[in-house]
């Protein structure tokens, strides 16, 4: 295919969309008027599912798959950060496109199309969904907007010429595919097991180059089709009882929870 | 508003996923068709016919269709939404996989795994892997909206919708369908089952693990789970994760087999109905969502819970 082979396999550039969230070890808390979640003053992170996707890039770099890996933030500017962690694991250079909106993931596929125009990768792997809103689009999204082929959920990446076969977490099971390279490939948890930066590698990473462009370089930010009405807690759930022995227990589960 | 419902099955048959979605449907609109795309789907299409308040049955059937790949669903979807108002999908691996696809080509905002309709344009779903809750308006002419089933009634037999054939879109001509690998077990499926038995770190091995919490299951006829502590340390496969970044479930029944409850657990199952934690240490913070719990060493709890299930059953 005519595309496929425009993007040189053998100079092959990975783009790495990263998302900085609340820490996963951080219990998200509601504000009080109902607005969000509280990011005021709480640790921050790379979201997990990010952390996955550029562990895979870097181990395909690693393997002489592949050459360059670009890691980019749809974010503020403290998303900066997350991208450094993603140069501290291996990612060769970075891209922040700066903005305090907190874009839907239709607005950031937009935008990451725009970069893929602009950086021309084979491949683009990323988190199947952030830890914050927890939409699981982003990938697909993208994939849809460029026409390009997707794996999502991925388990195993295995790359040969133009072709990337993916084996993919789904309901019950797995499932291998094919694609066609340009593609997308979303990052399951199984997929491997990020690496810790090491002190050498973070104080090179200080060295990388981070771009900070805004939305406008890309195209602009798409207005919302969302609003957010209002963030509450979830029903509470309260400590039960204690139950003496086993035999207790699975009375009260017969009689009175009726669930066995 | 006429509503589009993606049917959950595996060409074989219909799965409770799609009455459920059916549910939700029902809550934005009296005028409800399912689409039913695989291949060899005339069986599963009668039974999707049955369904109460369900208008009309698409089939659309391909190989692509039958493997369930993303482009091909968003292909045969995306010309069907002319004639819709919204698409409910159930939030699958399937659903979330092509659905976000449809959202993309028809430039609208998906709406994902919603729990409750609010009223036709506005929903609530959870966020921050449950720990908060969103209501959101769309101001989208056409919606894409992911169902999250646990959250909905299945709806009722007694339906007779009448049966279409719909057109099966180009496919997925950049990608191949290789292999499947299904997990053969008699065990229902983690995310689905309507108990699940959990082990924590406290095992101290994967032989302990499968010898303490898989009988439990199996007895219970439940699915397996395992705390991100239980699967970090080797003793469980990663796809038994229940929590943030593993999978959430809301069984009738959730038995939590020495966890002590991190941040990350509870997200993924403290929209369980009935909770029951057993672990030696009365300050876990798991006995803090548990409706009942048992403060014993699970060497000794786990056995004496067998046989007094063994006594109740007989």
């Amino acid at each position: 295919m005519a595309t496929a082979s425009a993007w040189k396999v053998n100079h092959m550039k990975i783009l790495v969309p990263v998302k900085r969230v609340l820490d996963y070890n951080v219990k998200a808390r509601v504000k009080s008027d109902q607005s969000g979640v509280d990011l005021a003053n709480v640790k921050m992170a790379m979201n997990p599912f990010c952390e996955i996707a550029v562990e895979e890039a870097v181990r395909l770099k690693e393997k002489g798959l592949a050459e360059d890996i670009v890691a980019v933030s749809v974010g503020p500017a403290p998303a900066q950060e997350t991208i450094r962690t993603a140069l501290a694991m291996g990612a060769d250079r970075g891209l922040l496109i700066q903005t305090d909106a907190d874009p839907e993931p239709l607005a950031v596929a937009k935008l990451l199309k725009a970069v893929v125009e602009a950086e021309q990768p084979s491949l683009v792997i990323m988190g199947k969904q952030a830890i914050d809103g927890d939409n699981n689009a982003v990938g697909q999204m993208l994939a849809a907007l460029l026409d390009w082929p997707q794996a999502t959920f991925a388990s195993k990446v295995e790359l040969s010429g133009d072709v990337v076969r993916v084996t993919r977490e789904v309901d019950g099971g797995l499932q291998t595919l094919e694609l066609d390279m340009p593609a997308v490939v979303t990052a399951d948890l199984r997929l491997n097991e990020p690496r810790y930066a090491s002190l050498p590698n973070i104080m090179k990473a200080k060295k990388k180059v981070i771009d900070v462009k805004s939305p406008d370089d890309f195209g602009g930010l798409a207005a919302p089709h969302l609003t957010v009405k209002r963030v509450t807690e979830p029903p509470k759930r309260t400590a039960g009882m204690k139950v003496e022995t086993a035999a207790d227990l699975v009375s009260k589960l017969k009689t009175e929870a009726g669930v066995i | 508003m006429p509503v589009l419902v993606f049917a959950d099955h595996d060409n074989r048959s219909l799965k409770d996923n799609t009455q459920k979605t059916v549910t939700a449907a029902l809550a934005l609109s009296g005028e409800v068709d399912v689409l039913v795309a695989g291949k060899g789907v005339t069986a599963v299409a009668a039974e999707a016919a049955k369904i109460a308040g369900v208008r009309k049955v698409l089939t659309a059937e391909s190989d692509a269709l039958g493997h369930q790949i993303a482009e091909a669903l968003a292909a045969c979807v995306i010309p069907l939404m002319a004639s819709y108002d919204a698409v409910l999908v159930p939030a699958t691996s399937v659903g979330k996989n092509f659905a976000p696809r449809v959202a993309a080509a028809l430039d609208v905002a998906p709406i994902s795994e919603i729990i409750e309709v609010v009223d036709p344009s506005t929903f609530v779903r959870p966020i921050y892997a449950g720990n908060a809750l969103e209501t959101v308006a769309s101001v989208d002419a056409k919606k894409v909206i992911t169902v999250r089933p646990t959250a909905f009634k299945a709806a009722a037999e007694g339906g007779a919708a009448t049966i279409e054939a719909a057109p099966a879109g180009v496919g997925a001509p950049k990608t191949r369908f290789v292999a499947e690998e299904l997990v053969k077990s008699d065990r229902p499926e983690l995310a689905a089952a309507k108990i699940v038995v959990s082990g924590g770190r406290a095992m101290g091995s994967a032989e302990e693990f499968q010898k303490v919490i898989e009988p439990l299951a199996d007895k219970l006829g439940a699915a397996v789970g395992a705390s991100r502590a239980a699967v970090d340390a080797g003793y469980a496969p990663n796809d038994y994760q229940v929590g943030q970044t593993g999978k959430v479930v809301a069984p009738q029944l959730y038995v939590a087999v020495g966890i002590s409850g991190a941040i990350q657990h509870l997200a993924g199952m403290k929209d369980s109905k009935v909770i029951v934690a057993i672990n030696k240490d009365a300050d876990a913070p798991i006995f803090q969502v548990a409706d009942y719990g048992l403060v014993a060493d699970y060497k000794t709890a786990v056995p004496e819970l067998m046989a007094a299930l063994d006594t109740v059953k007989a």
